[in-house]
C-alpha cells in the first residue's frame, strides 16, 4: 500500500505550485515588492551592461575600425646579415660589429600585387588595402607644419576602415575623382586655416613639392592623429614621390576575427619575408580598459541583485513566520519536509522569474531610451546618441543571475520552513 | 473473532528535556481495535496530548514501539511517516487549522490531492459528499477564514475523512467550541462511529464526551490508570 508515488510527479508539483500561489496571493503586496526589487536590479543590470559595453564597443571601435588588424611593411633597420657573417674566414669567430647603420633598403613592398592577391584569397581575411605613408611638411607662409600623408585606395579604405564616417566635411570620393586632392586632418586644417577648395603646398622629405586641393576634412576623434594625418589618393602619393604605380609601402589587412591577427601576421611575414605588425601586440592596452569597465558593471549589477536577494530572503522569512500554522497543518496532513521546502523554493523562484522577466523587459526599454539620448561631442563625429550594446548575452546572464540569487535567497528560509516541528505549533496555542 | 488492531503501543516512554528532564509518558501500552471509538481522558498535564502526538507519528522522540495497522512505524524515515499520516491518519485539532488561503472545498481536498490516487474531479466529488455529511456543502466555495469556529471544525473533520483513513485522531476537538457547537461536533463523531464504523481516538477532558465513546482510556501522571 505504501508505494512511492513518484510516477505522478507532475500532479504533485501542481499541488505544491497551487499552495505556493495561494501563499503568494495572500501576501500579494510583499511578494510584489520583492519581485519589483528583482525587476529593478535586473533592469539596472541590463541597462548598465548594455551602456557600458556600448561605450566599450565605441571606444574599441575608435581603434579597431580604423587600425588595420595586420600591417605589412618593410621596416628600416640594420641588415641582420652583415658581410662578415658570410665570410668563410670568420665563420667560427664571435664577431662584434659596432656602429651598424640601417642599410638603404627599399621601403616599397616588392611584388606587392601578388601579395595582395594571395591575401585576398585567404578566408580568414576580410579585406586588404594598400597604402603609402609619406612624411611631408605643409608650407604655410614661412612656417612648415609637419604631417603624414596617407596615400590610400579610397574605396578599399572606406570599405575596411569606415573612412567616409570620419570625413566630416566635403566628400571623400572627391579624393579619387579630383586630381592632386587632399583631405586634411581637422587639427592640421585649423592650424593652416584652410577651407575646402583652397590649395595647400606640401613638400616631401625628398624635396618634391606639390599643390594639393583641399576637398574635405578628416576627424577621427583622436586629436593627436587629426593634427598630423591627412589623406591623398594612392596615385597622388605615388606622383609626389615620383614613383611608379606599383609603389606601395604598407599593406593593411582587416580580419574577420581580429583575435587571429597575431598568428596570420607571423605566417605571412615569414612567407613574404616582410615585417608585419598585428593590432593585438600594438594595442594591448585597449583591451584592459574594456575589461575593467565590464568588470565594474558586472560588480555593480551583481551587487544590486544580491541586495534584492536579501529582500526576497526577508519576505520569505516573514511569510514563514506568519504561515507557521499552515506549514504545521500541511505537515500534519502528510506533506513531508521536502514538500514544504519545495513550496517556499517555488515562491522564491517564481518571484525571481517574474521579477527577472520584467527586469529584462524594462532593461531593454531602458536601453532603447538611453540609445535615444543625444550625445554629441567634437571628438566623436560619427556619434549622435549614446551607444548601447544589445547583445543577448547580457540578457541571458541577467536572467540566469536573477534565478540563481532568488534560489539562494529562498534556500535558507525554505530549509527553515521544512524543519518546522508541527507538534510545537499545534500544541503551542 | 479476533478484532484487527489498528494501533498498538508497546511500553511507550517519553521524556521532556527542557527546562529539566521530566518523564511524561511511563510505559504506556494499549491497543485500539478496528471500529472502536476510544477517548483518552485525564487532567491537564497528564501527558494525554503528548501521547496523541506520539501516536500521530509527528513526534518521533520516544522509547518503545508503535504499530499502526500491524506495521512497526517506530524509526521509519520522516518521508515515510508523512506518507503514513497522509494515507492512514485523519487529524482534528483543538484549533481549527484550515488553510486560510484556500476555499473550504480545497481545504477538504488537499490531503487527497497530496495522496494523488484519485483525479481532481473525483476528489472534488468526494469532498462535496463529505461536506454534505456535515451540512457544509453550501459553504464549499467560501474562504476558510469566513467560517465560524464550529463550521471550521466540521470542515476539518470532513478533511480528515477525505482519504478514508484507518483512524481519526482528535486533540480536544470540542475544547475550543461553545456548548452548542461542541454538541454538534460530538454528534458528528458519534455518527461517524455508528454509521461508518470509523475507528477514532479522541483526546478530551470533557467527561460528557468521554461517556459517549465506546471506551475511555484514563491517564494520570503519564500512566494509564484504566482502559
Amino acid at each position: 500500500m505504501l508505494q512511492p508515488n513518484s510516477e505522478n510527479h507532475d500532479m504533485r508539483f501542481a499541488l505544491i505550485a497551487e499552495i505556493a500561489k495561494a501563499l503568494m496571493l495572500a501576501r500579494f503586496r510583499q511578494t510584489m515588492v520583492a519581485a519589483i526589487g528583482v525587476t529593478f536590479s535586473i533592469t539596472m543590470f541590463i541597462a548598465l551592461l548594455g551602456f557600458m559595453n556600448g561605450l566599450n564597443d565605441l571606444l574599441d571601435g575608435l581603434i579597431l575600425n580604423r587600425t588595420p588588424h595586420i600591417r605589412f611593411y618593410n621596416d628600416i633597420k640594420p641588415n641582420e646579415d652583415q658581410p662578415i657573417n658570410i665570410s668563410d674566414e670568420f665563420r667560427d669567430f664571435f664577431n662584434i660589429i659596432r656602429s651598424v647603420k640601417p642599410s638603404v633598403s627599399r621601403v616599397s613592398i616588392y611584388n606587392n600585387g601578388e601579395i595582395i592577391r594571395t591575401l585576398d584569397g585567404d578566408e580568414r581575411i576580410l579585406g586588404v588595402a594598400p597604402k603609402i605613408a609619406i612624411q611631408v611638411f605643409f608650407n604655410v607662409g614661412n612656417v612648415d607644419l609637419p604631417g603624414v600623408l596617407n596615400g590610400v585606395e579610397v574605396e578599399a579604405e572606406d570599405k575596411l576602415f569606415a573612412f567616409s564616417d570620419y570625413v566630416v566635411e566635403g566628400s571623400f570620393m572627391d579624393l579619387k575623382y579630383t586630381a592632386n586632392s587632399i583631405i586634411l586632418g581637422k587639427g592640421a586644417a585649423d592650424k593652416m586655416m584652410a577651407e575646402i577648395g583652397d590649395f595647400v603646398q606640401a613638400t616631401t622629405a625628398q624635396g618634391n613639392r606639390l599643390q594639393l586641393k583641399v576637398v574635405g576634412f578628416y576627424q577621427s576623434g583622436l586629436g593627436e592623429l587629426d593634427n598630423l594625418q591627412s589623406y591623398v589618393s594612392i596615385g597622388t602619393a605615388q606622383r609626389m614621390l615620383g614613383e611608379t604605380s606599383s609603389y606601395i609601402t604598407d599593406i593593411q589587412v582587416k580580419m574577420h576575427d581580429y583575435a587571429l591577427s597575431p598568428a596570420v601576421a607571423r605566417e605571412y611575414s615569414s612567407i613574404f619575408g616582410i615585417d608585419a605588425d598585428d593590432i593585438q601586440t600594438i594595442n594591448a592596452q585597449f583591451e584592459t580598459g574594456s575589461q575593467i569597465r565590464s568588470l565594474i558593471s558586472y560588480v555593480v549589477g551583481i551587487t544590486l541583485l544580491i541586495v534584492s536577494g536579501f529582500g526576497i530572503y526577508n519576505i520569505l522569512n516573514m511569510m514563514i513566520y506568519e504561515k507557521m500554522d499552515t506549514i504545521a497543518i500541511l505537515k500534519a496532513i502528510g506533506f513531508s519536509g521536502t514538500d514544504v521546502k519545495t513550496v517556499f523554493t517555488t515562491i522564491a523562484i517564481s518571484i525571481g522569474l517574474a521579477g527577472g522577466l520584467m527586469g529584462l523587459f524594462f532593461g531593454f526599454v531602458a536601453s532603447l531610451g538611453i540609445e535615444r539620448i543625444p550625445f554629441e561631442t567634437e571628438a566623436l563625429p560619427t556619434i549622435k546618441t549614446y551607444p548601447v550594446n544589445f547583445d543577448p548575452k547580457y540578457y541571458i546572464i541577467g536572467g540566469v543571475f536573477s534565478l540563481v540569487t532568488t534560489y539562494l535567497a529562498g534556500y535558507f528560509p525554505s530549509r527553515k520552513a521544512s524543519k518546522v516541528d508541527p507538534v510545537e505549533i499545534i500544541r503551542g496555542k | 473473532m479476533q478484532k484487527k488492531k489498528i494501533i498498538e503501543a508497546k511500553k511507550i516512554n517519553k521524556f521532556f528535556y527542557s527546562p529539566e528532564k521530566t518523564h511524561v509518558l511511563k510505559d504506556v501500552s494499549f491497543v485500539v481495535n478496528k471500529g472502536e471509538f476510544v477517548s483518552v481522558m485525564g487532567k491537564s498535564g497528564c501527558g494525554k496530548s503528548t501521547l496523541l502526538y506520539v501516536l500521530s507519528t509527528m513526534d518521533t522522540d520516544y522509547e518503545g514501539q508503535l504499530y499502526l495497522d500491524d506495521l512497526l512505524v517506530t524509526g521509519a524515515s520522516s518521508n515515510h511517516l508523512s506518507r503514513i499520516r497522509n494515507e492512514k491518519i485523519g487529524f482534528v485539532f483543538q484549533f481549527h487549522y484550515l488553510i486560510n488561503e484556500f476555499s473550504v472545498l480545497e481545504n477538504v481536498m488537499v490531503p487527497g490531492l497530496k495522496l494523488n490516487k484519485k483525479s481532481r474531479e473525483e476528489l472534488e466529488h468526494i469532498a462535496m459528499e463529505k461536506l454534505k455529511i456535515f451540512d457544509m456543502e453550501d459553504h464549499a466555495f467560501k474562504k476558510a477564514n469566513q467560517l465560524s469556529g464550529g463550521q471550521k471544525q466540521r470542515v476539518s473533520i470532513a478533511r480528515s475523512l477525505i482519504n478514508e483513513p484507518l483512524i481519526i485522531m482528535g486533540d480536544e476537538p470540542t475544547g475550543n467550541l461553545d456548548k452548542k457547537n461542541s454538541d454538534l461536533v460530538f454528534n458528528i463523531f458519534k455518527e461517524l462511529a455508528r454509521e461508518f464504523h470509523q475507528t477514532m481516538l479522541i483526546v478530551t477532558h470533557d467527561q460528557d464526551f468521554a461517556n459517549g465513546t465506546d471506551r475511555t482510556i484514563e491517564m494520570e501522571d503519564g500512566r494509564i490508570i484504566s482502559q
